[in-house]
């Protein structure tokens, strides 16, 4: 069997590669922080992996737009490699920041081209905020299989409002399967702020590509895979794993089972 | 050529900022603008094609799902409806624009090379009718801060300051060997060198011996050396103190050196084996585990923060980030901690001092400013407290704070003769020259064209690069020593690294952000984020490498000799030659007067009454008190992933925790706990009592979560004002021996501090100082983060017990404040009786036994039982009668509202009654009453009448609703 090996792309600004890599090790798989210069120059070469993990942060510090400078590297620098990766059944997962890169760089809600037809825009607090939010998990993603009914992560970003071009884009997501997690209340119904954070469209909080194997997300799973984390973890006395952990698990699982 | 690109939201989409703008003028009691349209406005220069204007814009600048650009003309500028202003906000010539490196980068990733230069602006559409005087109050109070900000005149040329004339060496000596006292000191005066006379003449007396006089640079680098900020004169000085009336009377003293006498010495003597290097480095350095060091340290950055709230508060969280990154071989920093005191948020605008900015604004520019670097950096911001005074209105307090940790065998650094100096990071620029004394009222917009001088913005990013680059560079050992620049530029950094050695430094190698330094402004210019790294030879071309790679730029500028001596050279010339002892130990030992006098407050006369449920209301809505909730949500407090006691806990995640845990390493359970203890008010009475109250304070806290005094360490700031005036400088003694005596019992050692003194600022011509206020830090190593305890009820039917004795005590208490009082009845504190309570507590933790844990503190018993309650959801049913009080007045209200030290509130379940009280037995503990289901909160006096009855939501409304942004 395979150990996956999980390419943890950094850059200027990006700060929590070092818990992701965390997470997907104690999922099981073997990871390697790279500097995103290093696939640029060709160092080191995207196909030597199985998993592409874009972790949260403040790429190039949010400047112009979250995630836009790093987004237009995949762009107009590595779109190929990207590509073949994509289409050799690989997996990626882009975490706050990440999501925001793959919204922006529109390997999300994907496309041939690379058009970018979704965005997280400023949340309509107008401020970054931080804060545990419940999300309903739903769609066909691979990274989201056997999660509970709720699962419970915290979120921290600014600029987390996701919407769409237009009601078509917005359709296509929901006939395609591809929302994957929508905030809601403890109980898994839909409500306002707080519980959906950012004012996001029909509460979304992640969707993946028409495959489920390339995946965003705004809420941080990597800070959830003890159940200490749990701001309230009195509550779950006999459990030590978080909420976040199986979504690493899944897509570690899935590239033992399928590559 | 110029291109203004302005980039704005389609219509459909919610204006965030826009809306944001258009509350705050509200709150300016402005009611006239319906309206308030952002617009993000870039202008490009250099030479380009229609085709690449277009392509940037689609490209890069603009969000095409959210966005729509126009790259402005003159017309379309003018293209305003009536009843529509327009306020555009530029930084100054010569500020740093963060945003400016991330637009070029990304234009270059486009493939078009043609840009020179970025510069950002901010517009804001003003809709509605506004008089001209109601539009400069909103640019003014709201928009823009003259010292690094103007608004645009759209029919004026920008200045250029990429295309400054360069610089010409031009050797400037100082006439020093011929001055009298008086040309002394106005040679001091005019420099802004404040050195006093027998300092200047020191100085002269040292170039006599040389037979020559100094040449500028020489005369700045021990004016910076001997500062107040860098050598603290004060605290290091020796002191004459007099002591007319107080208890306990510490009696006349002649100290030498008061730092030594007290907070130095309680470390020497209990000389604890965990610690790993005191007072020495740039942080406090104590065993973690096995195999890893934890390192601690807080600054404050009060002036810059008054002036540039934003930017002073973000350069001073990026300044105590590098303190840890620059300890021992460099630590990764892992947490974050903030307390700030403002001007209360409501001041009418008359009561603010002019020249200030209104404390509203200075609280909002401070959290953003914290919250922008924190965030930016990835360092979870877990623990703060927030104070007000009216007397901060002029001078408002910004404490930050940095936990880092390093592998064991990192934690020590050794320069050697021979090693490259290698400076990294930021590039050097005019920010920040004289940045410790420079005086608000000559600071004009008009004035500073250029050198923009003493404020500064910071760039997390870059400070991230160069953290992430250092460890990496750490770890393959490929230098011997670091060390940050901070205050004093590289004239402190590289001055202090050799000052046992020797150092040369070739100043026109440094790079620059910008042509026309002169060799004297590159020497002390404080531009962040900037580190010093000493490198042996061989290791020069890998560790330029690894610093290449992720495009952090670190450059030789000199060498480390044995010679003794600071030899700084521009091109081919010495600018400066002077001897390391006589810079690091010449300094004339000075002698200040201390005089303290007791205060007699007035005591204020409030009736007894039967129904407390009102004064609690209050109390809970006093800003000191209420829920900060608004900032903490700000801070990312979970990046790093080993958040464990959040600052917010509760049922739905919004009480007020005590201290907070981290648990720093993904394969261990060991976890930091980190507290503070913070109380002014106490200082109006007895800065003796202040001190022991804060170092009682934050070691409550710490057992409230579940911790121990096992190893705990801590760390004093001490904020005052004018030393220079005996009555600052007595009571400042008064705290410090307050802090001895209180770190000797309970055998806490200081690990590190910071003072920051001449806190004062003019009202109506008559100086006011600050309170003097004392900042203790507290860290603690926690073996095992699942036995942490959290601060609120968990479940109806618990039993609540008070531990620890109230008495009298409501001088300096926000029960009195309420009444506009201080009273001279301070908390005291009894070392023997609280230490058996911290071991008992934290024994009945140990063994499980403990579902909730408050401390009582601000507010006292009454705020902290219903922030225990009202944070979990719950009701309760409270009796006076059974709480352990000792007094002579025997009022409810006294007994709610006292803030006696050393006093918990404990949620026990029923069934670990007997075992609970077993460990308790022998110390004052009372079952008080029990936690109940819904939500009516009552308690009932000590005649068992109810004096409190109210619905806990309506109590957490009352702590919720003054900070609700």
């Amino acid at each position: 069997m395979i150990k996956p090996k999980v390419c943890i792309l950094r850059s200027a600004g990006t700060n929590c590669d070092k818990e992701t890599a965390a997470a997907f090790r104690l999922a099981g798989a073997e990871c390697e922080l790279l500097h995103i210069n290093s696939l640029v120059n060709r160092q080191r070469m995207l196909s030597d992996f199985h998993i592409l993990a874009l972790p949260g942060g403040f790429s190039y510090g949010d400047d112009i737009a979250s995630g836009k400078i790093f987004a237009n590297e995949l762009r107009f620098k590595l779109a190929d490699s990207l590509r073949q990766f994509i289409a050799e059944g690989k997996l990626i997962i882009g975490i706050c920041n990440g999501f925001q890169i793959l919204v922006k760089s529109g390997l999300l809600p994907g496309s041939a081209e690379l058009k970018q037809n979704t965005s997280l825009i400023i949340n309509d607090s107008g401020k970054f905020e931080s804060r545990w939010v419940y999300l309903k998990p739903a769609g066909k993603c691979v990274w989201t299989k056997g999660l509970k009914k709720i699962i419970y992560l915290p979120v921290a970003h600014g600029e987390g409002k996701f919407v769409t071009q237009d009601k078509t884009v917005l359709n296509s997501l929901k006939k395609n399967k591809q929302i994957v997690f929508q905030y809601c209340d403890v109980k898994g119904k839909s409500s306002g702020y707080p519980d959906n954070p950012n004012g996001s469209m029909e509460n979304i909080a992640g969707i993946c590509d028409e495959t489920g194997r390339v995946f965003g997300l705004m809420p941080h799973p990597e800070r959830h895979i003890f159940a200490a984390a749990h701001p309230r973890n009195w509550e779950l006395k006999s459990k030590i794993e978080g909420d976040g952990l199986q979504i690493f698990r899944n897509g570690v699982k899935y590239v033992r089972e399928n590559l | 050529m110029q291109y203004k690109v302005e980039v704005v939201d389609k219509p459909g989409i919610f204006d965030a900022i826009g809306q944001g703008v258009k509350k705050d003028i509200l709150d300016l009691g402005i009611n006239s603008v319906k309206e308030v349209k952002f617009i993000q406005v870039y202008t490009l220069e250099g030479n380009l094609t229609e085709k690449q204007v277009v392509e940037i814009c689609s490209e890069l600048l603009t969000d095409k799902v959210s966005q729509d650009y126009s790259v402005t003309t003159p017309e379309l500028a003018n293209q305003k409806t009536q009843r529509q202003f327009i306020i555009e906000v530029a930084y100054n010539p010569g500020v740093m624009d963060p945003v400016e490196a991330s637009v070029l980068k990304g234009i270059q990733d486009l493939g078009i090379l043609g840009v020179e230069s970025v510069k950002t602006a901010k517009k804001y559409i003003l809709t509605g009718s506004l008089s001209s005087l109601q539009l400069k109050t909103i640019s003014e109070k709201l928009l823009y801060n003259k010292l690094i900000q103007h608004v645009v005149n759209p029919d004026a040329v920008q200045a250029d300051i990429q295309h400054q004339p360069g610089y010409r060496f031009n050797l400037i000596t100082v006439d020093l060997l011929k001055a009298t006292d008086a040309g002394l000191l106005e040679i001091s005066k005019k420099g802004q060198l404040f050195l006093n006379l027998d300092e200047m003449r020191q100085i002269r007396d040292y170039f006599r011996k040389q037979k020559r006089n100094p040449v500028d640079c020489e005369l700045e680098t021990i004016a910076q050396t001997w500062s107040e900020h860098c050598y603290h004169k004060t605290f290091r000085g020796n002191i004459d103190y007099k002591e007319i009336q107080a208890v306990p009377a510490l009696g006349d003293k002649s100290i030498k050196g008061l730092l030594k006498a007290t907070i130095m010495k309680v470390t020497n003597e209990l000389n604890k084996s965990w610690c790993v290097s005191v007072f020495k480095d740039n942080a406090g350095v104590i065993r973690f585990d096995e195999k890893n060091n934890i390192c601690f340290k807080v600054e404050t950055h009060n002036h810059p923060s008054a002036l540039e709230p934003f930017g002073g508060a973000n350069t001073g969280i990026g300044g105590v980030i590098r303190d840890p990154m620059g300890t021992g071989m460099g630590a990764k920093p892992i947490l974050n901690s903030d307390i700030f005191c403002f001007a209360p948020p409501d001041l009418a605008f008359n009561k603010v001092p002019s020249g200030s900015l209104h404390p509203k604004r200075v609280m909002k520019g401070v959290v953003s400013g914290v919250r922008d670097y924190g965030n930016k950096m990835g360092i979870p911001t877990v623990n703060g407290a927030i104070l007000f005074h009216e007397h901060f209105a002029g001078n408002p307090l910004v404490y930050c704070g940095t936990v880092g940790i390093m592998p064991k065998d990192k934690s020590f650094k050794k320069t050697n003769v021979g090693d490259l100096v290698v400076v990294l990071g930021g590039r050097t620029g005019r920010d920040g020259i004289h940045g410790a004394t420079f005086s608000s009222g000559e600071l004009t917009h008009e004035s500073e064209i250029i050198s923009s001088g003493a404020v500064q913005i910071g760039n997390p990013i870059q400070e991230k690069k160069v953290l992430d680059t250092i460890l990496q560079a750490r770890d393959a050992n490929l230098y011997s020593a670091i060390t940050d620049c901070g205050a004093g530029g590289l004239s402190s950094a590289v001055g202090e690294m050799a000052a046992e050695l020797g150092a040369k430094v070739y100043l026109d190698r440094v790079p620059l952000k910008y042509s026309g330094l002169s060799y004297m402004e590159i020497w002390i210019s404080e531009s962040q984020e900037r580190m010093v790294l000493s490198v042996p030879p061989k290791n020069i071309d890998k560790l330029i490498e690894v610093f290449a790679n992720e495009n952090v730029e670190a450059t030789v500028i000199g060498e480390f000799t044995d010679t003794k001596r600071l030899e700084l050279y521009y091109e081919e010339t010495k600018v400066c030659d002077l001897d390391m002892h006589f810079l690091h130990d010449g300094i004339p030992q000075t002698t200040k007067k201390a005089v303290y006098s007791q205060v007699k407050h007035k005591e204020p006369r409030i009736p007894q009454k039967k129904n407390l449920t009102p004064d609690l209301l209050k109390l809970l809505a006093h800003y000191d008190i209420c829920s900060k909730e608004w900032v903490i949500r700000q801070y990312d407090h979970e990046v790093q992933g080993g958040s464990i006691i959040k600052p917010l806990a509760g049922i739905v995640n919004d009480g007020p925790s005590d201290a907070s845990v981290t648990k720093p390493l993904f394969d261990s359970s060991k976890g930091i706990i980190i507290s503070n203890g913070i109380n002014f008010r106490f200082g109006f009475i007895d800065p003796y009592w202040m001190a022991a109250s804060c170092i009682n304070e934050a070691l409550r806290q710490i057992i409230a979560v579940g911790g121990s005094l096992k190893e705990v360490a801590i760390l004093d700031n001490f904020c005052w004002g004018n030393p220079d005036k005996p009555d600052r400088l007595g009571s400042l003694v008064r705290a410090s021996y307050g802090c001895y005596e209180a770190a000797k019992e309970y055998g806490v050692p200081f690990i590190s501090g910071k003072d920051s003194l001449y806190n004062e600022f003019s009202v109506h011509g008559k100086s006011t100082s600050i309170p003097g206020t004392l900042l203790i830090s507290a860290i603690s190593v926690m073996d095992d983060v699942n036995k942490c305890i959290s601060m609120y009820a968990k479940k109806a039917g618990s039993l609540i017990y008070v531990v620890g004795k109230t008495y009298d005590e409501l001088g300096g208490s926000h029960y009195y404040d309420l009444y506009g009082a201080v009273g001279n009845q301070v908390p005291k504190v009894n070392y023997s009786e609280s230490k058996k309570i911290f071991s008992a507590l934290n024994k009945a933790s140990e063994k499980g036994l403990v579902k909730a844990m408050h401390d009582c503190s601000d507010g006292g018993l009454g705020v902290a039982l219903a922030e225990m309650v009202f944070s979990g959801g719950l009701g309760a049913e409270i009796f006076l009668a059974e709480v352990p009080y000792e007094s002579a007045a025997r009022r409810n209200d006294f007994l709610l509202f006292s803030e006696s030290n050393s006093r918990f509130v404990v949620e026990i379940d029923k069934k670990n009654k007997e075992e609970f009280e077993k460990t308790l037995k022998g110390l004052d503990f009372g079952l008080a009453g029990c936690i109940t289901g819904g939500n009516s909160f009552k308690i009932h006096g000590l005649d068992g009448k109810l004096c409190v009855e109210a619905d806990s939501r309506k109590l957490k409304e009352s702590w919720q609703a003054p900070l609700r942004w």
